[in-house]
């Protein structure tokens, strides 16, 4: 029971359970992750990307909960990342082509996902399953012990394989061009970023929901970018925003019952704003 | 056996031709500008010589020890580079990629090459200033620096002069005079003629089914610069 009513108290007694522990540990990786990533996305122009992929990944999502498997990700995973490549694959040749390409994918998916929720589903409660598909849900606050495992295996390949190919990410984001033409095999970090990203995205849906879900992609990087002005720089500040905010709205969520993931992004709208504001400042 | 020969070589990409019957070479200390009219293929051409497109037809051969991945290019600037955080010693150092194989890291070695290359561009204060906030011609030159990094060689330049003012363009001009004084081969794409003409020591001039190759002295008698109108 709770032995006093201060907020420091309340905190002390929600992290005696472990699904808080689970749920705070699982957001900072996802959040460190997402970050990661996010830079080299906003920076070679590739946060529709992320968008695209996140209503991919809810419209497999629905199509896998048919299926009455154990564990969704079977499906899911595998979709999204194939939908990862083939987004980037047309969005190289014509931009225009790119952007229609995502859109059409991006509606597609959702349509049919609610579609087929709407039509197979044997849930009482069907737009209560749609809004927390779309919007995240308590499920972050559910995890097994099992799951966590994998989320920190996951996060810790991600962010090996981002350390050690640190500087030729930065050689395909500043110029693919050059890089290519220096050897650095450009259309191979291509993809390798985009599968790294629909991986991620797969893993951060449980914590903001399929639409919140870019946000924790896009919101640290640009809040960074307004402040610092070297590359290294503004990876590891927005990795520090993300995982900060990640938590944050965690432990607001739990504190005031409040959604987990907007609660999240609310955090990364406040930071980025602060960082625009102090940006301004900087350069005056 | 010269760096760069061509011959008969047909250029395009997804299977249109853009330019055939480009036959050129280019020797050690040479200073090559390649003119014509937009459209014509030299932007393809020097994806080419940089070996992002294949060659549809003819022959493309590098020789005197030049390998494939050992040219210095300068690129037009593009969108996503204008307002991109990062430092100038961070740009500099990425040219050294090609010399570090399969490490992840930068070694010693990278460092001090990129050191030698900015204080060769001047541009050794400006270390740690973040590029989107350097002026047009200093931006130039920290590309410069790093396309030095990646070839002692061969340079290869895609418009550089484009959006730089009538001074800062005159001394980029010099500066890459001073580069090729001191053994580097350049490669230039141009628009413009009349700076072709002075600096260069030989011309390409391409037009979809013909082109001219020869010295600039060569390339003023010919029909092709007659036609350009004779005299700039």
């Amino acid at each position: 029971m709770m032995n006093d009513n201060t907020i420091a108290g309340m905190l002390q007694y929600y992290l005696a359970y472990p699904f808080v522990r689970y749920a705070l540990i699982v957001g900072a990786l996802i959040a460190l992750c997402s970050s990661l990533l996010g830079v080299t996305l906003v920076l070679k122009r590739f946060s529709y990307i992320g968008d695209g992929l996140s209503h991919v990944a809810f419209g497999a999502l629905a199509v896998a909960s048919l299926f009455n498997l154990t564990n969704n990700m079977f499906i899911v995973m595998p979709v999204t990342v194939t939908a990862a490549v083939l987004l980037l694959r047309t969005g190289q040749n014509t931009r225009l082509h790119g952007d229609a390409a995502i859109a059409m994918v991006s509606v597609g998916a959702l349509a049919i996902g609610y579609l087929v929720m709407n039509l197979f589903s044997t849930s009482a409660n069907i737009s209560g399953d749609v809004c927390s598909t779309l919007f995240g849900s308590t499920l972050i606050l559910t995890l097994t012990r099992a799951e966590v495992v994998l989320c920190v295996i996951m996060s810790a390949v991600v962010v090996a394989i981002f350390v050690f190919l640190y500087n030729r990410i930065f050689a395909v984001t500043f110029d693919e061009n050059f890089a290519q033409a220096t050897g650095v095999r450009a259309k191979m970090y291509n993809t390798l970023i985009a599968v790294v990203t629909a991986v991620i995205i797969v893993l951060a849906m449980n914590l903001a929901g399929s639409l919140l879900v870019s946000a924790l992609i896009i919101f640290p990087a640009l809040s960074a970018m307004r402040v610092i002005n070297s590359f290294k720089g503004v990876v590891i500040y927005s990795a520090v925003i993300s995982v900060f905010c990640a938590l944050a709205g965690i432990v607001l969520s739990i504190l005031f019952s409040t959604p987990v993931g907007s609660t999240i992004v609310a955090a990364d709208i406040v930071v980025f704003l602060g960082n625009c504001f102090a940006g301004r400042i900087i350069k005056n | 056996m010269a760096y760069i020969k061509c011959k008969n070589l047909v250029l395009g990409y997804e299977g249109t031709i853009v330019a055939e019957n480009i036959n050129f070479e280019v020797n050690r200390g040479d200073y090559l500008c390649i003119v014509g009219e937009n459209g014509a293929g030299k932007t393809t051409l020097m994806k080419t010589l940089l070996g992002l497109t294949p060659p549809m037809g003819g022959e493309f051969v590098r020789g005197e020890g030049l390998n494939a991945h050992e040219t210095g290019y300068l690129p037009q600037q593009t969108v996503v580079q204008r307002d991109f955080p990062a430092s100038v010693w961070e740009i500099v150092l990425s040219g050294t990629l090609s010399s570090c194989g399969k490490r992840p890291f930068f070694g010693k070695e990278q460092k001090a090459l990129a050191e030698k290359n900015m204080r060769r561009m001047d541009i050794w204060e400006l270390k740690k200033e973040c590029y989107r906030r350097l002026s047009g011609g200093q931006q130039q030159r920290v590309l410069l620096a790093r396309a030095l990094c990646a070839s002692s060689k061969l340079l290869v330049l895609d418009e550089p002069v484009t959006g730089l003012d009538p001074k800062v363009t005159v001394e980029f001009y010099q500066l890459i005079k001073k580069l090729n004084e001191e053994g580097l081969t350049i490669i230039m794409v141009s628009h413009d003629v009349s700076s072709a003409i002075k600096y260069a020591s030989h011309i390409l001039h391409i037009e979809k089914e013909r082109s001219f190759t020869g010295t600039t002295k060569e390339y003023l008698k010919s029909d092709f610069w007659r036609e350009l109108g004779g005299a700039v």
